[in-house]
C-alpha cells in the first residue's frame, strides 16, 4: 500500500467516524425531544384544568364535572398497605441473599425463584389475587385483595435492589465490627443497614412508583368501582385506583367530560409517581450534605 | 418459630444476668436476637419462594383443566377462538404475541443500542449525568399512560397516515411497546458497555483506530453479551405488558394478517375476558391456560439471561 493511499483510507475512516458521530447525537436529541415532548404532552393537557374540587370530588356516572376524590385515595391506600405488606418481607428477603447465602445449590435455587418471580407479568399476579381472593377466599374484589396482589408484585424487586445495596457496602465496615465482638445481626443492624439505606430507599422509591401507576392487577382483584365515599378505609371495599379509573374513563365511561377527565387523571397519575421519584430523596439529599460537611 | 420464641427472650436473659454483673445478659440476649433475625430473614426468602410456588400452583391447576375438555391440539393449533360457540383456539393469539414483541423490538433495539453507545462512549459527562436520569424516569411512567396516550395521540396521526379508518393494531402497539421498552434496553446496554474494560479500547486506540472502529469492532462485540441481555429483559417487558397493549390493538381475537389489523395478544386477551368468565368453565380454563403460557415463556426468558451471565463469567 503506499503511503497517498493508505493516508485516503485514514481519511474514510475518520470521515465515517465524524459522521457516525454525528448520527449518534442526532438518535439522542429526537429521542430526548420525544421524551420532553411526551411529558410536555401529558402535564400540558392536563394540568391547567386541574383543581382542588377535581381531587377530591365523588366521580358522577353521567353528568360532568366529577372529581376522581375517592379513586386518588384509593391508589394511596392500597399503595400503602401493599408496601406495608412487602417490605419487611423483600427487605428482609434482600439481606438473606445479601448477607446469609450460602455458596451452594439452595442458595442458586432461591437466586432462581427470585428472578422468576420478578419476570412474572403483572397480569399472572392479577390472576392469581383473583383465585386467591375472589374464587378461594370469596370475597369478591377488594382493598384488600388488590392490596396483598400489588405486594406480591413488589416483593422480587424489592428483594433485588434491598440485596444490591448490601452488597455495596464494603467489606472493611463489616470486618471492623466483628473485630469489635458483634454478632451478625448487630453489625447488620449497627453498620449495614444505615450505609445501605440510601440505596434501598432509593429502590423503594422506584417500587412504590411503578407500584402507584400498577393497573393490570388491581383491575383484576379491586374491580372497577369504588364504594362512592370519601376517605374509606373499609379494607373490603372495592378499590378502584386512578390508573384504573382512566382506563375506565376512556374505555368504558358515558361521562360526557371524559376527555378531559382522562387528560386530568393522565396527568395527576404521572406528577404523583415523578413527587414519589423525588420526595422520598429530599431526605437522603440533606443527610448526604450534612454527611459532606 | 419466631413467635413463640419472642416472649421467652427477657425471662431467659434476665436469669442469666443475674450473677454476672449484665454483660452476660447482654451477650446471651445478641446471640438470641442474632439467631432470632436469622430465622427471619431466612422466612422472607422462602415467603418469596411460596410466592412463586402460589402462582404456579394456583394459575397451573386452573389451566390444566382446559384439556380435559378440549385437546393439546385444538388449543395450539387452531386458530379459531370464539369461546361462545366453544372453540378455543389459541394459535392466532400465541402468533400475535410472537410477531408483536418482534416488532417491538426491530423498533427498540437499534434506538436503543444507539442510545446506549452515545451516553456510555459518546457523550460529555454532563449529558450522560443528564441522560440517565431522564430514561429511568421513562422506565417510571406507568403503562397505562403510554397506552392513554397511544390511543389519543398516536392512533389518530396512524389514522391519518395509513389512510385506515381505524388505525388499531399491530404497529400501533409495537410502537407503544418500543417506545416502553427502550429504556430498559438502553439502561442495561449501557451499563454492560461501561463495564468493557478501559484496556480494550486504549489498546484499539494505540493501533490508531477511529472511535467508530473502537466501538463497532472492540466494544460492542465485548459487551455483547450484555445488551443480548438486555435484549432479553426487553422482550419479558413487551410479552407481559397487559394494558398499553389493550389499548391500542384494537381487541380482536383474530391472526393480525396486516399491521392494521385489530387484533390481540395473551395478555390483552386474558384481561379483557377474564372479569366476565364463570370460574367453572372452559372459557376460563383456557385463560389460565394462555397465564401459564406466558409465565413458562417469561421463565425460559429468564433462564436465557441466566444461561448467557453464565457463560460470561466463565470466560473472564
Amino acid at each position: 500500500m503506499t503511503p497517498t493511499a493508505q493516508s485516503r483510507k485514514m481519511q474514510g475512516s475518520l470521515a465515517y467516524n465524524k459522521l457516525a458521530t454525528a448520527a449518534f447525537y442526532g438518535l439522542g436529541a429526537l429521542v430526548l425531544l420525544l421524551i420532553v415532548w411526551l411529558l410536555l404532552t401529558i402535564l400540558g393537557k392536563g394540568l391547567p384544568g386541574l383543581t382542588l374540587d377535581f381531587l377530591t370530588k365523588v366521580p358522577e356516572d353521567i353528568d360532568p364535572g366529577g372529581g376522581i376524590g375517592p379513586v386518588l385515595f384509593n391508589s394511596f391506600y392500597i399503595l400503602f398497605l401493599s408496601l406495608v405488606v412487602s417490605i419487611p418481607i423483600g427487605v428482609g428477603a434482600g439481606i438473606y441473599m445479601a448477607e446469609y447465602a450460602p455458596e451452594n445449590k439452595l442458595t442458586e435455587v432461591l437466586r432462581i425463584c427470585v428472578e422468576s418471580l420478578s419476570s412474572v407479568p403483572s397480569i399472572v399476579f392479577g390472576m392469581l389475587g383473583l383465585a386467591i381472593f375472589a374464587e378461594y377466599f370469596q370475597i369478591g374484589l377488594t382493598i384488600l385483595g388488590g392490596a396483598v396482589s400489588l405486594a406480591f408484585l413488589n416483593l422480587p424487586m424489592l428483594a433485588r435492589v434491598t440485596e444490591e445495596a448490601v452488597r455495596a457496602v464494603p467489606h472493611d465496615v463489616k470486618n471492623a465490627s466483628y473485630a469489635l465482638g458483634m454478632t451478625r445481626f448487630q453489625c447488620i443492624r449497627t453498620v449495614v443497614l444505615p450505609i445501605a439505606l440510601q440505596g434501598i430507599i432509593t429502590g423503594i422509591c422506584l417500587v412504590a412508583g411503578r407500584a402507584f401507576g400498577e393497573s393490570a392487577v388491581i383491575l383484576l382483584t379491586a374491580g372497577l368501582s369504588t364504594s362512592g365515599e370519601m376517605w374509606d378505609f373499609n379494607l373490603f371495599a372495592p378499590g378502584e385506583t386512578l390508573a384504573v379509573h382512566l382506563w375506565y374513563v376512556q374505555s368504558e365511561a358515558i361521562v360526557e367530560d371524559a376527555a378531559s377527565i382522562a387528560q386530568r387523571s393522565a396527568a395527576v397519575l404521572v406528577v404523583v409517581v415523578l413527587l414519589i421519584n423525588l420526595l422520598f430523596r429530599i431526605p437522603l439529599w440533606i443527610n448526604n450534605r450534612k454527611l459532606k460537611r | 418459630m419466631s413467635i413463640s420464641a419472642r416472649p421467652t427472650m427477657p425471662d431467659k436473659s434476665g436469669s442469666l444476668a443475674k450473677p454476672a454483673d449484665g454483660r452476660f445478659g447482654r451477650y446471651v440476649r445478641a446471640r438470641f436476637a442474632d439467631r432470632l433475625f436469622k430465622y427471619y430473614f431466612l422466612f422472607s426468602i422462602l415467603a418469596l419462594c411460596f410466592v412463586l410456588g402460589l402462582v404456579i400452583f394456583f394459575i397451573g391447576k386452573t389451566a390444566l383443566l382446559t384439556f380435559a375438555h378440549i385437546s393439546l391440539a385444538d388449543f395450539f393449533l387452531s386458530f379459531d377462538w370464539t369461546p361462545e360457540n366453544e372453540s378455543f383456539g389459541a394459535a392466532g393469539i400465541i402468533v400475535n404475541t410472537l410477531s408483536l414483541t418482534a416488532l417491538t423490538l426491530a423498533m427498540a433495539v437499534p434506538v436503543a443500542v444507539g442510545m446506549a453507545v452515545l451516553i456510555a462512549e459518546i457523550a460529555p459527562k454532563w449529558l450522560r449525568n443528564m441522560m440517565r436520569p431522564v430514561l429511568d424516569l421513562l422506565v417510571g411512567i406507568p403503562s397505562i399512560v403510554y397506552g392513554y396516550l397511544g390511543l389519543t395521540v398516536l392512533i389518530p396521526v396512524l389514522r391519518r397516515m395509513s389512510g385506515e379508518n381505524l388505525g388499531d393494531g399491530l404497529l400501533a402497539a409495537a410502537l407503544v411497546l418500543a417506545l416502553m421498552v427502550l429504556p430498559t434496553i438502553c439502561r442495561i446496554s449501557d451499563e454492560a458497555i461501561s463495564m468493557v474494560p478501559k484496556k480494550y479500547r486504549e489498546a484499539a486506540y494505540a493501533l490508531g483506530s477511529t472511535r467508530l472502529q473502537v466501538t463497532m469492532r472492540v466494544v460492542i462485540p465485548a459487551a455483547g453479551r450484555g445488551i443480548v441481555a438486555a435484549v432479553i429483559m426487553g422482550m419479558t417487558r413487551a410479552i407481559g405488558e397487559t394494558m398499553a397493549v389493550v389499548m391500542v390493538i384494537g381487541n380482536t381475537a383474530q391472526l393480525a394478517t396486516t399491521l392494521f389489523t385489530p387484533a390481540s395478544v395473551l395478555t390483552s386477551n386474558i384481561v379483557m375476558q377474564i372479569s366476565n368468565v364463570e370460574f367453572d368453565t372452559t372459557w376460563n380454563y383456557a385463560l389460565h391456560m394462555m397465564a401459564l403460557l406466558l409465565l413458562a415463556i417469561s421463565f425460559l426468558l429468564i433462564l436465557l439471561i441466566r444461561y448467557l451471565g453464565r457463560k460470561g463469567s466463565d470466560q473472564t
